[in-house]
């Protein structure tokens, strides 16, 4: 019997085809955002106001994950975004080869901007890398203020935390003051953008965020290589 | 429950390394498993059960050394310390705490025949 010394990453794997899908997205200059979050806080509302204020002036492609219908890709669909979804069947998250294999029937030529919206979930999705330029973690004023101490790994690996609903707070119990030190205990350099889909407020706030984002990433040497190109 | 997933990672590791010393058959597999990343212990050990049949580690021993959480801060001289409820602000002058521990997630050795 012997001992082999290995020290390998577990996730190795999805770490290369991860690698491969930044080539990729480099290559083509688009900027990438994956959203998370539980099911039903309100990710495909997020992607339906963002995408109304931002459609004229960027070319965004969307990409859906789901266990199971096109409903979500319907939505996107319909506002006139070209949607591709990925439907996991079982599978709780999305990970990289998943998103490799949808590039191959959603050609990214032209697009400044992809959105992926990945599968309603609280832990599985915070372990995978996508490729992605940014985590977007949206969560809702009504899931309570414990949720970040609950599941911290997801708000810990957030750029941006869209806490929605705050239309709700009057009912649901907490505070907003207590919700964003909840998350910034566990996510202190994370930026929160409380908001609303339903009444609007708040979208315009992390829309020009996302746009400031955007035109950073522009400026870096990658971009402007496949702007070049 | 992602776990299938970490585990056939798991797999996929020790048996190519089985593979490249002669299809030796895989005795045991260590893992380092930080505390903070979302994976639930047992569901990992009830997928490798599933999962190993049939393959080189059929017979093989899954043993897991947990990790804990350690940070530091920087500020207060690199004070190190187990963030309570995940908290990673220093307790004792606020600022964020950087992470030194606790998100490791990998296959250390494995032990052939």
């Amino acid at each position: 019997m012997h001992q082999v010394m290995l020290e390998t990453n577990i996730l190795e794997q999805n770490e290369t085809f991860a690698e491969h899908n930044q080539a990729h997205f480099r290559a083509h200059g688009v900027f990438v955002i994956n959203f998370m979050s539980a099911p039903g806080a309100g990710k495909t509302s997020v992607l339906e106001q963002t995408i109304q204020l931002i459609k004229a002036e960027f070319k965004l492609g969307v990409i859906e994950g789901d266990l199971m219908t096109t409903l979500d890709a319907d939505r996107i669909a319909a506002l006139g975004v070209p949607a591709y979804q990925i439907t996991t069947g079982t599978v709780c998250h999305l990970d990289a080869q998943m998103v490799q294999r949808a590039l191959h029937n959603f050609p990214l030529d032209g697009l400044d901007l992809l959105l992926i919206e990945n599968v309603g979930n609280m832990v599985c999705p915070a372990e995978f890398n996508l490729g992605e330029d940014l985590r977007v973690m949206v969560y809702s004023t009504v899931e309570g203020a414990e949720k970040p101490k609950k599941y911290p790994l997801m708000f810990h690996q957030a750029d941006a935390v869209l806490l929605n609903k705050i239309d709700l707070l009057p009912y649901a119990g907490v505070s907003l003051a207590e919700l964003e030190r909840n998350v910034l205990e566990v996510s202190p350099e994370t930026n929160i953008f409380p908001l609303s889909c339903r009444t609007g407020e708040g979208i315009e706030a992390w829309v020009d965020w996302l746009k400031q984002r955007n035109a950073e990433f522009r400026q870096t040497p990658a971009a402007n290589a496949a702007a070049v190109h | 429950m992602h776990e299938a997933a970490i585990v056939q990672g798991i797999l996929d590791i020790a048996i190519r390394t089985a593979q490249q010393n002669g299809a030796a058959p895989i005795r045991c597999i260590k893992l380092r498993l930080g505390e903070f990343r979302g994976v639930v212990r047992e569901a990992l050990e009830f997928c490798f059960e599933a999962m190993k049949r049939g393959t080189l580690a059929e017979q093989a021993a899954l043993e897991v050394e947990t990790i804990k959480l350690r940070a530091a801060c920087a500020n207060c001289g690199e004070i190190e310390c187990a963030p309570r409820d995940y908290n990673f602000l220093c307790p004792h002058c606020g600022e964020v705490l950087n992470i030194l521990a606790g998100r490791e997630m990998q296959v250390e050795y494995v032990e052939l025949d």
